[in-house]
């Protein structure tokens, strides 16, 4: 039982990085229709920035983790202005493929600023545990839930009760009419790329402590949130969050309790679970089935 | 005193496909105007060349001001509300953030005034705009427009799939807008004969030309209207 509540929590901790990941992608989609594949590479980018701001990592300070936002935000903001907004016109395939382009570049470039090498990247949460019950829970493991779901609980404060986040969630239904009632719908966009970067940066920050810092760190992150936004449904939060969760914990009860399932199979499984929703239930969890007329 | 809304020689497209062939008309504040004609006269692409959804050549004046190469947020902000052909509801959405999109250009929307015309919204406010009949979400698309403190509210086909006794109540809140309010209309209609109930003035459009303009009483007995529109 014990085991069982030590990988619940660890599960829920690795399902949180997926999952606040895979809300940046479903953020981005909701919007425009489109899948950034950037989304990894940017979130990998702005932690090395935060790296810097911490001196080379030598210790964790809570002020580079919000500066770190800060920059990530303007960056996503100013990504979409710059490589995407001249891309509008264009099928959403190009948009996809100019993604592409800024994953490469954006890891070329990491690589070239900061070199290759695996650096060391500082937790802000001690390495000790609680113990209730006899069951060990890692202030890491609780810290990065507390700090994902933090930022997720904001972001969706600001969706539902502001009017910056009402015309978003209108545009996204709707651009044309939110058009007309006056919604500047692009620099909407902006601000939906910025909130992702920063979701991102996020994400890239909680799961330095444990992968090190590399400018290939977020590929894998980036396919289990992939998984988590397609078990979720593409189109729902709530569900990349709930998918997210739900593959982090599975992940790591597959790999307690099913003893084939080595960390070598993690990755592969987690594309296995992506084939099998597309197969079975495309919309995902909490999608809706689309319908449209040809 | 420049008229509220100018349209003069206005020419629009749809990449090669010439939509309209340079309209000119008028609304002057206060009015309720009609504007006429078969499916695919251009009179959806009427309405888009003043709220910029459309590519236009031509001017397009509000109050004086140019709106031809505006953006439709511009326009929007310049005053001008335009419920689009399906009416443009967030059908996801609940009525009252709906309204509360209606209200997001201007610093602090009247609620209660709309309400007053629109009580019923009150108690629906929590209930997704989707799932709302075809009548009432033709009038949250009503108040939303009034929402936004419009100087001209155009409707595009407010009657489509409504039934006869909703469409004349839709109107009859269109009629009581502009009275009380001084809100002036242009509405597209395939019903002439509801909207020149209404209107004080009328187009009717073929082809993408004005073919003819006149008083509602003028149009209602000018013969050509009545036999292509009114069916009598």
């Amino acid at each position: 039982m014990q085991t069982f509540f030590q990988t619940l929590t660890t599960g829920l901790s690795d399902g949180s990085i997926y999952g606040s990941l895979a809300l940046a992608l479903v953020l981005i989609y909701k919007a425009t229709e489109v899948i950034n594949f950037a989304q990894g590479e940017m979130a990998m980018f702005t932690t090395y920035i935060a790296w810097a701001l911490m001196g080379h990592g030598s210790t964790f300070e809570w002020w580079a983790f919000f500066a770190t936002l800060g920059i990530a935000f303007v960056g996503g903001a100013a990504l979409q202005q710059t490589v995407i907004r001249p891309l509008e016109r264009a099928s959403v395939l190009t948009a996809v493929m100019a993604t592409i382009a800024l994953l490469v570049i954006l890891n070329g470039l990491a690589a070239w600023i900061w070199s290759p090498q695996l650096q060391f990247f500082p937790s802000p949460f001690p390495t000790s545990s609680w113990v209730i019950g006899g069951v060990h829970i890692s202030k890491q493991d609780a810290g990065t839930f507390g700090v994902v779901m933090a930022c997720v609980l904001i972001l969706w404060l600001f969706f539902r009760f502001t009017k910056l986040g009402l015309a978003m969630r209108a545009g996204a239904l709707n651009p044309g009419a939110a058009r007309l009632m006056g919604v500047r719908a692009s620099w909407l966009l902006a601000l939906g790329w910025g909130f992702a970067a920063a979701l991102g940066a996020v994400s890239g920050m909680m799961v330095a402590p444990t992968v090190f810092l590399t400018p290939n760190m977020m590929q894998a992150v980036l396919i289990y949130a992939f998984a988590a936004a397609i078990l979720g449904g593409l189109e729902s939060p709530v569900g990349a969050i709930a998918g997210g969760l739900s593959l982090g914990v599975l992940l790591n009860m597959l790999g307690e309790y099913v003893h084939p399932v080595t960390t070598e199979l993690r990755l592969p499984v987690a594309l296995g679970i992506l084939l099998v929703v597309l197969l079975v239930k495309p919309a995902g969890l909490f999608g809706r089935v689309v319908v449209r007329r040809v | 005193m420049p008229a509220l809304l100018e349209l003069s020689d206005v020419t629009a497209r749809y990449g090669q496909v010439v939509a309209l062939h340079g309209v000119s008309l008028t609304v002057e504040d206060g009015e309720i105007v009609a504007l006429l004609g078969a499916n695919g006269a251009g009179k959806t692409t009427t309405l888009r060349s003043v709220s910029g959804t459309v590519r236009r050549s031509g001017d397009v004046l509000l109050g004086g001001k140019r709106l031809a190469r505006a953006t439709p947020e511009v326009v929007a902000r310049h005053g001008v509300a335009h419920v689009p052909e399906g009416r443009g509801i967030f059908a996801e959405l609940t009525v009252w953030e709906n309204l509360r999109m209606g209200g997001y250009i201007v610093r602090r929307p009247d609620f209660a005034t709309v309400l007053g015309y629109f009580p019923w919204l009150q108690e629906r406010r929590n209930q997704q705009a989707g799932t709302l009949s075809g009548g009432e979400q033709q009038m949250l698309a009503l108040a939303r427009a009034f929402l936004s403190r419009p100087r001209l509210l155009m409707l595009d086909e407010p009657s489509l799939g409504l039934a006869p006794l909703i469409t004349r109540e839709v109107f009859r809140v269109v009629t009581e807008l502009n009275q009380k309010e001084g809100l002036a209309v242009l509405v597209v209609e395939q019903n002439a004969a509801v909207a020149l109930a209404a209107a004080q003035r009328g187009y009717v459009l073929e082809t993408g030309r004005i073919a003819v303009a006149g008083s509602a009483a003028e149009l209602k007995s000018n013969d050509a209207v009545r036999t292509a529109y009114l069916g009598y």
